[in-house]
Order: C-alpha cells, then structure tokens, then sequence
C-alpha cells in the first residue's frame, strides 16, 4: 500500500512538473465553460439588416422603428433601389432584407391587405428561420394591435412557456455537453498518453521489474486523472452555477453517481488505447479521432442527436458520452430524480463493466507478450 | 605550438545557480586530437555544445575557426562538424539520402555530393548499405555513419561528444583509424571520452573536474606530473576531488 | 540548400506509416459523415396537445399544426401536469394547450387563448417550435376571419401578407452550410497538427541539434517545413472539393481559383502556427495539448458551428484575430453566394497578413542555440 501511495506521488509530481500542461488542464475547462456560456450561443442579437420602403408612409415607418427598436436587429442600410440587394447579401453587410410593398399604408386600410417581403441570407438554414420568425412576430404583433384597437374578432392569444430554460439561454444544453468533453480529454485522453508515453521512452519496463503487481502500476496512473477531473467536474458546476446562473435543478447524488460511473468508462477507455498503440502521436490521434470528434459530433452535445439519419442515431447510442449528457440534462436542467435516468444508467454501467473488463484482459495480454 | 583554431578564455555557463562549465581557459592548435576527458556531470558537453554555436556562454570570451562564440556562430557553424553523443542523423532517411541532406545544407553541388559519397561508402565498405534505411543499421555502422556525415563537408574542426559510448572494443578500433585519417587529411578533432585507453591515442588531453579544467597536457606529460602508471590512474586522483553529484 | 531539404521533409512525409494515410482518409470520413451528423435541423418537433374544448375550433388547430409539417403528434394528454410528463420522460417537445371554451370564447368574446410549453434545454428547438406554433395560430385566425367576414360583411381587418425567401440556400439545406466550413475545419486540423508535431519531434529524436549545428538559415529551414504542408493542403482540398461535387452535388457558385489562392494564404497561416507551438514545445505532448487547446478555441469562435453576430460583443472582438472566422466567412460565401475576388479583398488582406505574421514568427521562434 505504502509502495502504490509512492507510485501515486510519482505520477502527480510528473503532472505537476509539466507547467503547461497542467495549466491547460486546469484552465480549459474554464475557458471553455465561458466560451459555451456566452460566446457560442445561437441566440440572435443585432443582426444587421436592410430595408427597402418604396411606400415611406406611417405605418411603415412604424414597423421600421420597431425593428430598430428591438434587440434582434440594426437597421444598417435603408436602401433606394431593390437592384443592390444582392450586392448587399454577396458582401455580407446585412443578413436580412425587409421589403415593404408600395402603397403599404393606404392598402392596409382599404382593401386591408398590405405586403411584406422578408429576404432572407440563408446560407445559414437556422439562423435565417428565426430572423424571419422574429421579423415576423414583430410584423404580427404590430397586426395584432391593429385588430385589437379595431376591435376585430377572431383573436387567438398566444401565452408561451419555455420550459427548463425560461431565458431561452443556449449555456443550458451545453454545459452538460462540456462536462462530457472534458472528462473524456482528461481522462482517456490523458491516461493514454500517460502511459504510452512510459513505453515510447522505456521506463515501462523498468517499472514491470518492480515488485508491484502490474494492474497498481496502471491504477497508480489513473488516479491523478481521476483526482483532476473530479476537480474539473467541480469547477464546471461552480462556474455554471455562479457565473452562468445554470442551476443543478436535480438531485446532486444522483449527478456524483453518474458522473463516477462516467469517469470509470473514460478511465477503462484511455487504457484501452495506451494497450493498442505504441506512440504518444497515435495515441494522441486515436483519441482525438476515435473519442473526441464523436462527442463533439454525435453526442448530441451540440447538434440534436433526432436531427441525424438513422444510422447515425443508432452509432450515436455506442457513444457512452451520448448517455451521460441526456442524463446529465435530465438531472441538472430538468430537475428529475435517479429514477427518471435509469436507462443511462444502466446503459453506463454496462458499458462501464464491459469496458473495464476488456481493458484489463488486453493489459494482461500485452504483459504476457 | 600551430596556429589555434579553438581559443577560450575563462569561458564560463551558468544555469541559475548551477555553474556547469567554470572559467575554462585553453587553446587547441590546427590539426591536433584533442581529448576532453572528465567524469559523467563534470560539464565537457555543455562546453563542446558552447564551441559549436548550440548553446550560449554566460561569460568569458572564446574563438572558434576564427571566428567569435558571441557574434559569429553562424559563421562557426560553416567550419565545424558534429556529432553529438545521441545519435541524431534521420532514422527515416536512407544511408545515400542522410550524406545528401547534409551535404546540401553545408552548400556542396548534386555532383560533388555524388562523388563524396561513393568515395566514403567505399572506405567505410558500405557500398551495399547505400540503400539501407538508417534505422535498420547496427549501433556500430550507425556511429561510423555519423562520424562520416560530420566531416561530409571537410571541416575545419570536427567535435566529436563521446562517439564510441555503448560500442564492441572492435568497431571503436575501427573509428579510431577514422579519426586518425581525418587528422591526417589535416582536420582538427576536438573528442569528448571516458574510456581511458582512448585518451592515450590522443595528442593532447585536458581534464574536466567540475566544471574547470583540472590538468591540460599530453598523456605521457600527465602521467609524469602525476606520477601514474597509466590514464586510468590520472583520472582516478582527480576525479576523487570532485564535489559535485552525478545524476 | 532549400532543395535538400525540401527532399528531406518530403521524404519523411511519404514514409511516415500513418501520415499519407490521415491525409487521404480523414477529408473522406470527416465530410462523408459529419455533415450528416452536423445537423441542427429542427423537424418533426413531437407535439403534446392537451384539447380542453374538444370543439371544431380546437379540432381545426390541431389538424392544422399537425399538417404544417413541422408537428408530429405524439401525445394527447387530459391534463397540463399529464403533458408535462411526457415532456419529462423525452416523448414530446412542445404542450399545445387549448383552454376550456375556446371556441365559445373566440365567437362571443371575439378572442381566445392557447398556452404553447416548449422544452428549451436546447434552446434553439424550443425558440423555433414555439415560432412555427405562432405563426400558425396567426394563420388559423386570418383563416376564421375570412370565413367570418364573408357573413358578417363589417370592418375590414388590417391584415399584412408575409412573403419570406431564403436566399442562396431556398431549400434550407444545412448540409450545404456545413460543407465549407468542414473543409476550413479539415484545412486547419492537417495543416496545423502536423506541423504542430513536426520540430518538436525532431527535438525529441534528437535530430535538430545535428542540424542546429550547421550553417542552415533560419528562414530556408522554416520554409522547408512549410512547403509540404502547404503541398498538403491543396491535395486535402481538391479531395474536399470532389466529394462536395460528387457526394452532395455542391460546387462552388464563385471562382475555383479564388478559393485555391484562399485556401494557400490560410493554410500557410495555420501551419506557421503549428510550428510556432511545436518550436516553444519541449515535448510532443506539450505541443499537442497546446494545439488542441487553440484549435478547439479557433474553431468554436469561427462561426462554424454558432453564428458570430449571436456572439456578446467582447466575443466578436476576439473573432477578429481568429483566421478561421475568416476563412469559414470567405468558404460560404464562395460556395454559396458565388462572391467575387473584389467582394473578398477585406478578407484577402487580413488572411495575408495572418499569414505573413504567422510564418515569420515561425522564423523568429525557431532558435538554433539556447
């Protein structure tokens, strides 16, 4: 036990020797903590737009104001002639183009029906959708007025609810997704390289000759990665719950257990690696390719995990940070119990046996060679 | 005395508070064998990296093919070749590619490069080798490689940092008639060693205690002055003095 | 001199067992599935309704959300906390509730309410579930007002007709959005990885110090290092640009050429980068961490994944020293707006000067003595 302690020791003065690794492990997680809070939100904000208005009477210069008016959008360009508004699109100088139709006022009120042309940048499928979802509700709204101040029937009135996340903020679906990435990284990632690295420079081999059973050596190695994202884990929740006001809705246990239990495949996942590969580059490329992108990519971390074919879908599920996110959504952002993660969990603990199990085997395995 | 082409005066590097090489002052003359002999620690590659425009003094002043440690490394580097204690030619590349690569960077001709390397493969009997991928060369060869690779270009001076470590008593035989033909050819050779049956092949030998220069003449002189039966013996009466650990 | 080294590092390259490989492969994997994968199209929202008239009205809505296209429905619930299960349990998206009298309301009253509940854990679901419900509840009350304006014959009701057109992408295909800014992606993980990994390789084998050691010129030696990536990146691209046209049938509206000149003046930027980290590196490891550490950084402040103008101000300001943000920005708009060489002289100055700085500090950090 005493040997294992110093073996541990070992490990975390390596880590701690190295200043700049240890600074990114320590400082990444914040960085990107901050970056997924405010900076990489899909929220939209002033985007500039244009406005075209052959008619300039009151009620266009109305709507124009109230677009101006609104947090969504500046009005960047009024234009003179519909012919530059491709120019403006190709140069990027406005997202949006608002087309009033002529006589805007005088129609609306006489033959009660006016026209809006809302010319879009699509290049961006999601990000033109709602910049015309809200040039239009603030065009509807304007509408609604009208009707309501005329007294006209038929009015359905809309109460809307976002639930979980009442300030529609885009921190709520990553934070639990940054959580997933940096486990992985710090854990598989690290412990691979870690231990490949012992090999590459064959101080492996001397360590074997110890008298230490090998399976220590490997945990001894493990441990300072456990203790550093468990630390991270810390940190993140801190941050997300002070600087970014995401609150743990849920239980806290539940939130511990099953981030252990995700610890533990990434951990199982990392010694896998370090057993297959001989090199820190491999190592470090089979990890990046083989781990991160897919979290990245098909955990559902950034991009919905419906939104993707079927095949994806089904590759997604062999994905253990996939589980551990919705699950880690579950508890943090809607607020629900264990009880309501049971299939993650249970997925989690399977692949976490499995994989432990594997990884041990192919240890061995390499020992014997 | 020749004409020194190495000159250092009190030529002194200091890593913090650890001052690896300490004042050292001695001059080299052109075509000698000169052996720079001390204990594991006791700082002869730090000063052989300073020789050779690698690594900086703290103080002190020293002259290298003429040419200033401080301001004309660059210069240096144009007269000298290298070989450094870890062999450092390119694994991936082949026996003919490595000799072309440093031929090229020292500025000889495609052709010149040509010729130089059938003469070279032929004295080192590597001819079958040309094709060879370094990495697949015996611990041995590869050094000899490398010996040949630093005088490729017909240096001034060549430093040579502990070239036969780790080598049969055969091969290092071998690479000392390599040196001998280099000096003969009229290349200075400045030899860091710890084999003690070594320093006797050399014309003049100093040894390195940390980080000074503790004796400086020939090894018949030095047995004299130190009333030793052999190198062996020199080393041992001042490598006792040493203070510094070795790690 | 830059011959030989030239050999040299191309040499290496073709013989490493793995890199020739991750050159080929990786364009053809990262574009043949992550478009697929990177996909926040919103479609087939799962809608809960909770129909507390049961009248033709509410009957109507519902047969109207679901036959926009947007809705599937997946849950009818008796109650709102019912609703709100199915919501928990990942069953459905969004609650529809209609309140009690709805359609007694809107004939007598003259208006009526529904409650729309949207999950907004991923906020841009909920935002645009919650905009497609609206917008169809705009549309069913214009409808009932015809209907009814036919008999009662009273006022008119101002109503403003909304046309709306994406331009450049009429299908909202976010596929063909994706697709550039990958190729950026892939540019900016080969041709800075690689070099990332490159000197301080050689400083772990041991093999710079036998080149610090000669009178090789700082600037050549650099040069040597660039060229093959540079080589790299054409040959990354042009597979890029194959598979876009084959697999997805996307060519560039814009000038093939002036995408090249692009692509060549960002790849140099990225590698001098890399080898600007691999050169204060001592490990391969350090310079590894280091690069993932900018990379990731880079890539989710391009505007790759999220749009920059949705970005807080003092975000913005950092984009601008981001040469991705530029070369994401430059790909669109050649693919998709066909933009001209003289629409991207903003873009091409700044990419130039990142390259010129970046390479020259890759010059100024490679030291031949310590």
């Amino acid at each position: 036990m005493k040997q294992f302690a110093a073996f541990i020791q070992k490990e975390f003065f390596h880590i701690f020797r190295d200043v700049r690794t240890m600074m990114i492990l320590l400082v990444m997680p914040v960085v990107q903590i901050i970056l997924f809070g405010f900076a990489i939100t899909t929220e939209v904000n002033n985007v500039r737009i244009a406005i075209f208005d052959p008619s300039k009477d009151a009620a266009t210069r109305q709507l124009t104001e109230r677009l101006e008016a609104s947090r969504y959008f500046t009005i960047v360009r009024i234009l003179d002639s519909p012919d530059t508004i491709d120019e403006i699109f190709r140069r990027g100088e406005a997202q949006l183009v608002v087309v009033f139709g002529d006589r805007f006022q005088e129609k609306l009120q006489h033959t009660g029906e006016a026209s809006v042309q809302l010319l879009a940048d699509a290049t961006d499928p999601n990000q033109s959708t709602t910049l015309t979802g809200y040039a239009s509700s603030i065009i509807g709204s304007y509408q609604q007025e009208l009707t309501e101040r005329q007294g006209i029937p038929y009015r359905i009135l809309l109460e809307t609810r976002m639930l979980y996340n009442p300030q529609i903020k885009s921190a709520y679906s990553f934070v639990p997704g940054v959580m997933g990435l940096i486990v992985m990284l710090i854990c598989a990632m690290m412990t691979s390289i870690a231990i490949v690295r012992e090999k590459e420079t064959g101080t492996m081999e001397v360590l074997l000759a110890s008298p230490m059973p090998p399976i220590y050596l490997i945990l001894a190695k493990a441990v300072p990665y456990l203790v550093i994202s468990i630390f991270n884990m810390g940190t993140i929740l801190l941050l997300s719950v002070f600087v970014l006001h995401v609150p743990i809705a849920g239980s806290f246990f539940g939130l511990a257990v099953i981030s252990i239990l995700f610890i533990l495949v990434a951990l199982a996942l990392g010694l896998m690696i370090s057993s297959a590969v001989e090199t820190q580059v491999a190592a470090m490329l089979v990890s990046g390719a083989g781990l991160m992108t897919p979290v990245m990519m098909l955990s559902g971390m950034i991009f919905p995990i419906e939104s993707m074919p079927p095949l994806l879908q089904w590759f997604s599920a062999l994905i253990p940070a996939r589980w551990y996110i919705a699950a880690v959504r579950k508890i943090m952002i809607q607020g629900l119990d264990l009880r309501a993660v049971w299939l993650e969990l249970s997925v989690l603990t399977a692949m976490a046996a499995a994989l432990v199990t594997i990884s041990l085997k192919m240890f061995k395995i390499r020992l014997n060679n | 005395m020749r004409e020194a082409v190495i000159y250092t005066e009190k030529l002194t590097k200091r890593f913090g508070d650890f001052t690896a090489v300490d004042h050292i002052s001695f001059e080299v003359g052109a075509g000698e064998i000169f052996g720079f002999l001390g204990a594991n620690g006791a700082g002869k590659t730090t000063a052989m990296r300073i020789l050779c425009g690698l690594s900086r003094p703290t103080s002190g002043k020293g002259t290298v093919a003429g040419f200033d440690i401080y301001r004309q490394s660059e210069e240096i580097k144009k007269h000298i070749g290298y070989m450094s204690q870890k062999f450092s030619l390119y694994e991936d590349l082949k026996v003919w590619e490595n000799m072309r690569l440093f031929g090229g960077i020292y500025g000889m001709s495609s052709r010149q490069i040509g010729e130089k390397t059938e003469t070279i493969l032929k004295e080192l009997g590597f001819a079958d080798e040309r094709n060879t991928m370094v990495r697949k060369l015996p611990l041995g060869w590869k050094q000899k490689l490398a010996f040949s690779v630093s005088i490729f270009h017909e240096p001034k001076i060549v430093f040579l940092d502990e070239p036969t470590g780790g080598v049969d008593p055969v091969t290092r035989r071998q690479f000392w008639e390599l040196i001998y033909q280099a000096a003969n050819r009229g290349i200075t050779v400045f030899v860091t060693t710890h084999y003690m049956d070594e320093a006797e092949y050399c014309g003049r030998i100093s040894i390195m205690v940390d980080g000074r220069i503790e004796a400086l003449d020939s090894p018949a002189a030095l047995r004299q002055q130190f009333r030793a039966a052999n190198m062996e013996d020199v080393f041992q009466q001042l490598a006792r003095k040493a203070v510094r650990k070795v790690d | 001199m830059l011959r030989f080294l030239l050999e040299k590092e191309f040499k290496q390259l073709l013989r490493n067992a793995f890199i020739p490989r991750l050159i080929l492969f990786m364009p053809v994997m990262i574009l043949l599935v992550l478009p697929w994968a990177a996909n926040q199209e919103i479609r087939d929202l799962r809608l809960s309704v909770v129909d507390n008239d049961h009248s033709t009205f509410s009957g109507r809505l519902i047969r109207k959300a679901v036959a926009s296209g947007y809705f599937r429905l997946a849950d009818v619930s008796a109650s709102d906390e019912e609703a709100l299960q199915a919501v928990e349990s990942g069953k459905a998206d969004i609650i529809l509730n209609i309140e009690p009298g709805f359609e007694t309301n809107l004939v007598r009253e003259g208006a009526a309410k529904v409650m729309v509940s949207a999950n907004a854990v991923n906020s841009m679901k909920g935002g645009l579930g919650s905009y497609y419900l609206s917008s169809i509840l705009n549309d069913y009350a214009v409808e009932l007002r015809k209907e009814a304006g036919l008999q009662a014959g009273g006022k008119i009701a101002p109503v403003i007709t909304l046309a709306s057109q994406g331009r450049f992408n009429p299908h909202l295909d976010y596929k063909v959005f994706m697709i550039p800014a990958l190729v950026v992606m892939l540019l900016t993980i080969l041709g800075g990885f690689l070099p990332a990994l490159n000197i301080v390789g050689e400083k772990e084998t041991g093999t710079i110090e036998q080149i610090n050691v000669t009178p090789v010129n700082k600037f050549v030696f650099i040069l040597a290092k660039l060229i093959p990536y540079w080589v790299t990146g054409f040959v990354v691209l042009t597979i890029c640009i194959l598979i876009a046209a084959g697999g997805y049938g996307l060519v560039p509206k814009g000038n093939l050429a002036v995408l090249y000149l692009f692509a060549a003046i960002y790849v140099l930027s990225v590698s001098g980068l890399g080898l600007v980290i691999s050169n204060h590196s001592n490990t391969l490891q350090q310079a590894m961490f280091v690069m993932w550490f900018f990379t990731l950084i880079f890539v989710l402040m391009s505007g790759l994944f999220t749009p920059i103008t949705s970005m807080p101000d003092w975000a913005q300001a950092i984009t601008a020293i981001n040469p991705l943000r530029y070369f994401v920005e430059v790909m669109r708009m050649i693919y998709l707006k066909g933009s001209s060489l003289s629409d991207l002289l903003p873009h091409l100055l700044v990419l130039a000067a990142f390259a010129l700085f970046c390479s020259l500090w890759a010059v100024l950090s490679y030291r031949k003595n310590s």
